[in-house]
């Protein structure tokens, strides 16, 4: 049978798809003749950046990938480490930014369906959401780049609308969103950063992959029908800037269902306990395309598919239609032939259509059938594996005009600088997001959103606990994309280990501008080297994620803005630790792995880089803290023993906000209402920097005052510096600086200040 | 003793309960399908979390027509014990077994926090084992706990008794019902439970099974769990 032939395709169809003339070349080349236009469509949805990677591949393989707990590495639904006692943690983050700018709700709802799918896959329950989110200012700011009240207005609908959708679906679904970061800078007006990490738990020897086994095995098709939704939506929508059209793209997002999701997962789970199942995955991007030809090229077959065969929410859908769609809750699987029945009765008790619509075969081809039609006949590694990889041309941007430093600052200021602080909203207290997600289902949270630096959920039927944290910074990576996605790394991994837990493994994902712009390449050439170095050092591989490419509207690039998500392992979960002060008259002890700044024009420059100077004064100039890897891993290794040893009753690390936001959050956050640091200490570095400077390395914890000598041992073990530098009291905050008062204020004051603002900030003015 | 905790499609803290009971009461439970008939050997029965059939038309709307849910009833209305929590307190005021219907929540969002909670009788076989006054700390986690009922109706509910649990403060004192930080779903009269006249149907926003571990935050859903032990192992003991 020959493949049928449409119109032939001219050089503006094959425009329109996003291909280049080159890569039309190729596909004649690797097909020996014109594509039809549904082969056309296949090509240019798996060869779009979002699924080939195109331009990022060859940077990704600097990433370290292995390790002592490594399972599987990227290159799977999602990577998998091993956490003892037959267990593994399956995890991965992936974006859905441009969803979400186009419809937030749904955008954001279906990202988190999205990764929920790559985590069950796998044979894996979800026990843990964390979301990753950008957005444009809610609130006017100082400075130049500061935002329009129309842009303003529109942050806020988005902010509102994305939160709302992940309320939604990971609520309905059953997942515990237990944490994330969230931050507000102006670069994200019209173009949010919605990066969702999902954890899920297998036993090890019960992991399923999505390798297709054994010619003649059935291809079946489960869960919801196919319709015209979300056609060209992750792929395309993914894979080109926006312009002021965007809006129009609409109809290219998905819809999601949060309840067939969790239907889909019950009976995934439970078809796949009858061992009838043999390789499985999740119909994301590119729908029904990517996981038959995935699953046959990894596998080194074939697979044949007939799409009459195909539930369908409508009449008239075209082959084209059928193979690009990308419908939500949808799972393609091939069971072991003899035993569909098996596999199908678990799918009807969950009222689920479960349909075989094809066959493996050995030809290493994705053949697709249509009512006795050939309508595409293509070399599945052809779409999966040899996708165009560029290496993309390389600058490095022009320095800007020098932006202008910030200047130290008389005294007097200090406490007001900082009540502004606490109210800008990437500081402020993230309560109005996060008490709209179910963070407690499956009574597993062991550290609440805000209650720590790392959600910490318990593994039941073991002692153990994992921790997670995500974290990025964006200002940083457009100062100096190496430095800062080194911080990004530590931050996270610090993150870890103030909850006790020791880091074992990352994902990542990387949300850049054009690719096709040079800059941009060597903003993203340089992060990659900044991940390497910092994910090596720190021992923590990489086991998956994403390349978020485009994230431009109107010419004008976000920062770059890789995000890492660290998973750690805490030996004993009663042994987990949270920031919030525990008892009147606990110690404060300051642990510091680093060095300060050799000069007071360094500390300037990395105090222009702050949160503190952003906020205050308008500034983002400078450059990031310096970083040295090493001290950084004194730090986590210090942090993990004083946990594991018991001695410590909190642990908060330093950044966004310095020194004086940990302190006083420690206290906002305590169980205890009321209670304060009171801190005094020597510093030879100016007020102003030792205050609110975001060099890393550094953490503080609190303990029972006779636990601050074995403290002080055990961080002389890892060349940590342990300073005891005040109390936990009632009532007032307090930080000295070698004796004079910095920064004094009502304990209750402050906190109405933080945890008030976002909500404040969307009030009807 | 054994308790049943139904599963419907989309119950979520089925396997919550499940543990709270097999793993932290120590007592024998079982997992019942929402299609099956027989809930025969139960000596108390579950309505758990979730989004039962994805809440569609209304929370608990669909649920009720479950073949599980005749079997439930008749077990309700021959004194056994039901408890439902969150979807399952839905489930039970759509199913009659309670009176009163559930709105959305007064702000119109999700609500996920520690609250505290009131016992207003122990003349319950889920709250014998509190003191009356006694403050519960728990969690709630829904969208619509907003607990709605007539004048006629919320005068019955005073009358026989039937309100069990209240949100509160800290401290247990009388708050402000308008007030969200003590109210906060807007329930009429700072609703959070209810039983049925008979006192063996209870329905509850909070989540007793997510407050049975220090470690997560509170032990006071014990007060609710262990009662339900203790009336049963009464009632067996008397009918012995």
């Amino acid at each position: 049978m020959s493949v049928t032939q449409t119109t032939p395709i001219s050089p503006e169809v094959a425009a329109d798809h996003g291909l280049t003339l080159e890569e039309y070349a190729r596909i004649q080349t690797i097909l020996g003749r014109d594509p039809n236009i549904t082969e056309l469509g296949i090509f240019s949805v798996m060869w779009s950046e979002h699924c080939s990677y195109k331009s990022s591949r060859v940077h990704l393989r600097r990433l370290p990938t292995q390790g002592q707990h490594v399972v599987q590495g990227p290159g799977e639904n999602a990577g998998v480490v091993d956490i003892g006692d037959g267990l593994c943690a399956v995890f991965k983050m992936e974006s859905h930014n441009h969803p979400s700018f186009v419809e937030p709700f749904q955008g954001a709802a279906t990202g988190v369906g999205g990764i929920l799918r790559d985590i069950f896959t796998m044979g894996a329950r979800p026990i843990a959401v964390l979301d990753s989110l950008r957005f444009g200012p809610i609130v006017p700011e100082q400075g130049a780049g500061s935002a329009s009240a129309e842009d303003i207005a529109q942050n806020r609908r988005i902010f509102d609308g994305v939160v709302r959708g992940i309320s939604f679906y990971g609520n309905c679904f059953g997942v515990p969103t237990v944490g994330g970061e969230v931050v507000f800078d102006s670069g994200y007006s019209r173009n949010p950063l919605v990066n969702v990490l999902a954890l899920g738990i297998a036993r090890r020897d019960e992991l399923f992959f999505a390798k297709a086994r054994g010619a003649g095995n059935p291809v079946i098709y489960v869960g919801a029908k196919t319709g015209r939704d979300g056609i060209h939506g992750a792929s395309l929508l993914a894979s080109a800037e926006f312009s002021e059209q965007s809006q129009q793209k609409r109809p290219n997002v998905q819809v999601g269902d949060p309840f067939m999701e969790k239907l889909l997962l019950e009976a995934c789970l439970e078809a796949m306990r009858t061992g009838a199942v043999l390789a499985i995955q999740d119909m994301g991007a590119a729908g029904l395309t990517s996981s038959s030809s995935e699953m046959a090229s990894r596998g080194g077959m074939g697979i044949e598919i007939d799409l009459a065969r195909v539930p369908q929410r409508e009449t008239g859908i075209t082959p084209y239609e059928i193979m690009l769609s990308e419908s939500q809750e949808r799972m393609l699987l091939i069971a072991e032939r003899g035993r569909e029945a098996e596999v199908l009765r678990v799918f009807e008790k969950w009222g689920l259509d479960a349909v075989e619509i094809g066959r493996v075969t050995d030809d290493k081809k994705l053949r697709v059938l249509n009512r006795g039609v050939l309508e595409a006949e293509i070399p599945a590694d052809a779409i999966a594996e040899q996708g165009p990889v560029y290496e993309r041309p390389i600058a490095e941007p022009h320095r800007r005009a020098a932006s202008p430093l910030i200047e130290f600052s008389a005294r007097s200021t200090y406490t007001e600088n900082f009540r502004r602080l606490l109210a800008s909203p990437t500081v402020a207290s993230k309560e109005w997001i996060y008490g709209q997600y179910d963070y407690q289902v499956r009574t597993n949270t062991r550290v609440v959103p805000g209650g720590g630096d790392a959600a910490v959920v318990r593994i039941k039927g073991t002692q153990r606990a994992l921790a997670l944290s995500t974290d990025g910074n964006g200002r940083w990576c457009q100062l100096n994309p190496r430095l800062g996605a080194m911080h990004a790394v530590a931050e996270a991994a610090r993150n870890v280990a103030c909850s006790g837990a020791q880091p074992v493994a990352a994902t990542n994902c990387l949300n850049f501008g054009n690719p096709e712009k040079p800059e941009v390449m060597w903003q993203f050439r340089e992060a990659i080297d900044g991940i390497a170095e910092a994910c090596r050092e720190l021992e923590v591989p990489i086991t998956g994620g994403n390349v978020s490419f485009y994230n431009e509207t109107l010419g004008r690039p976000i920062a770059p803005t890789p995000v890492l998500g660290v998973l750690g392992i805490l030996e004993d979960a009663e042994r987990a630790l949270g920031m919030g002060f525990q008892q009147d008259g606990d110690a404060i002890v300051l642990l510091d792995a680093g060095k300060n700044s050799p000069s007071t024009e360094h500390t300037r420059r990395e105090l222009s880089s702050s949160e503190y100077a952003k906020v205050i004064y308008g500034i983002e100039s400078g450059d990031p803290p310096r970083i040295d890897l090493a001290d950084e891993k004194k730090l986590v290794n210090c942090l993990v023993a004083l946990a594991n040893e018991g001695v410590v009753a909190s642990a908060h690390d330093i950044s966004d906000g310095g020194l004086a936001v940990t302190l006083a959050e420690s206290g906002f956050v305590s169980e205890s209402e009321g209670l304060a640091a009171q801190v005094d200490l020597p510093t030879a570095a100016p007020f102003e920097a030792e205050l609110f400077g975001e060099r890393g390395a550094r953490a503080v914890v609190s303990a029972r005052p006779d636990f601050v000598s074995r403290i002080a041992e055990i961080a002389a073990q890892y060349a940590v510096r342990a300073q005891q530098i005040g109390k936990v009291a009632p009532g007032e905050f307090r930080i000295q600086l070698n004796g004079q008062m910095a920064i004094r204020g009502s304990s209750e004051s402050l906190r109405q200040v933080w945890k008030e603002a976002i909500q404040q900030a969307l009030q009807p003015q | 003793m054994k308790f049943g905790v139904v599963v419907f499609p989309g119950s979520n803290c089925d396997d919550d309960a499940y543990h709270a009971v097999g793993s932290i009461l120590g007592q024998p439970v079982e997992l019942l399908w929402h299609k099956s008939e027989q809930i025969s050997g139960c000596d108390a029965i579950i309505l758990p979390g979730g989004f039962a059939f994805g809440d569609y038309l209304r929370t608990g709307a669909l649920a009720r027509f479950s073949p599980v849910m005749q079997s439930v009833e008749r077990f309700a209305r021959r004194g056994g014990l039901v408890l439902g929590i969150c979807n399952g307190f839905q489930i039970l005021l759509e199913s009659g077994l309670l009176p009163g219907a559930m709105l959305r929540n007064q702000g119109l969002r999700f609500l996920c926090r520690q609250v505290h909670l009131r016992v207003e009788t122990t003349d319950t076989p889920f709250t014998v084992g509190a003191h009356e006054g006694q403050v519960l700390k728990m969690p709630i986690a829904h969208m619509a706990g907003n607990y709605f009922c007539d004048a006629p109706t919320l005068a019955g509910l005073e009358e026989h008794d039937q309100i069990i649990l209240r949100y509160t403060a800290a401290d247990g004192g009388t708050v402000d019902y308008s007030d969200p930080d003590a109210n906060p779903n807007g329930s009429i009269a700072g609703i959070a439970a209810i039983c049925n006249r008979e006192r063996n149907v209870l329905g509850m926003m909070p989540h007793p099974e997510r407050a049975l571990e220090a470690g997560l935050g509170s032990v006071d859903g014990l007060v609710i769990l262990n009662s339900m032990v203790q009336s049963l192992m009464q009632h067996a003991a008397a009918s012995a």
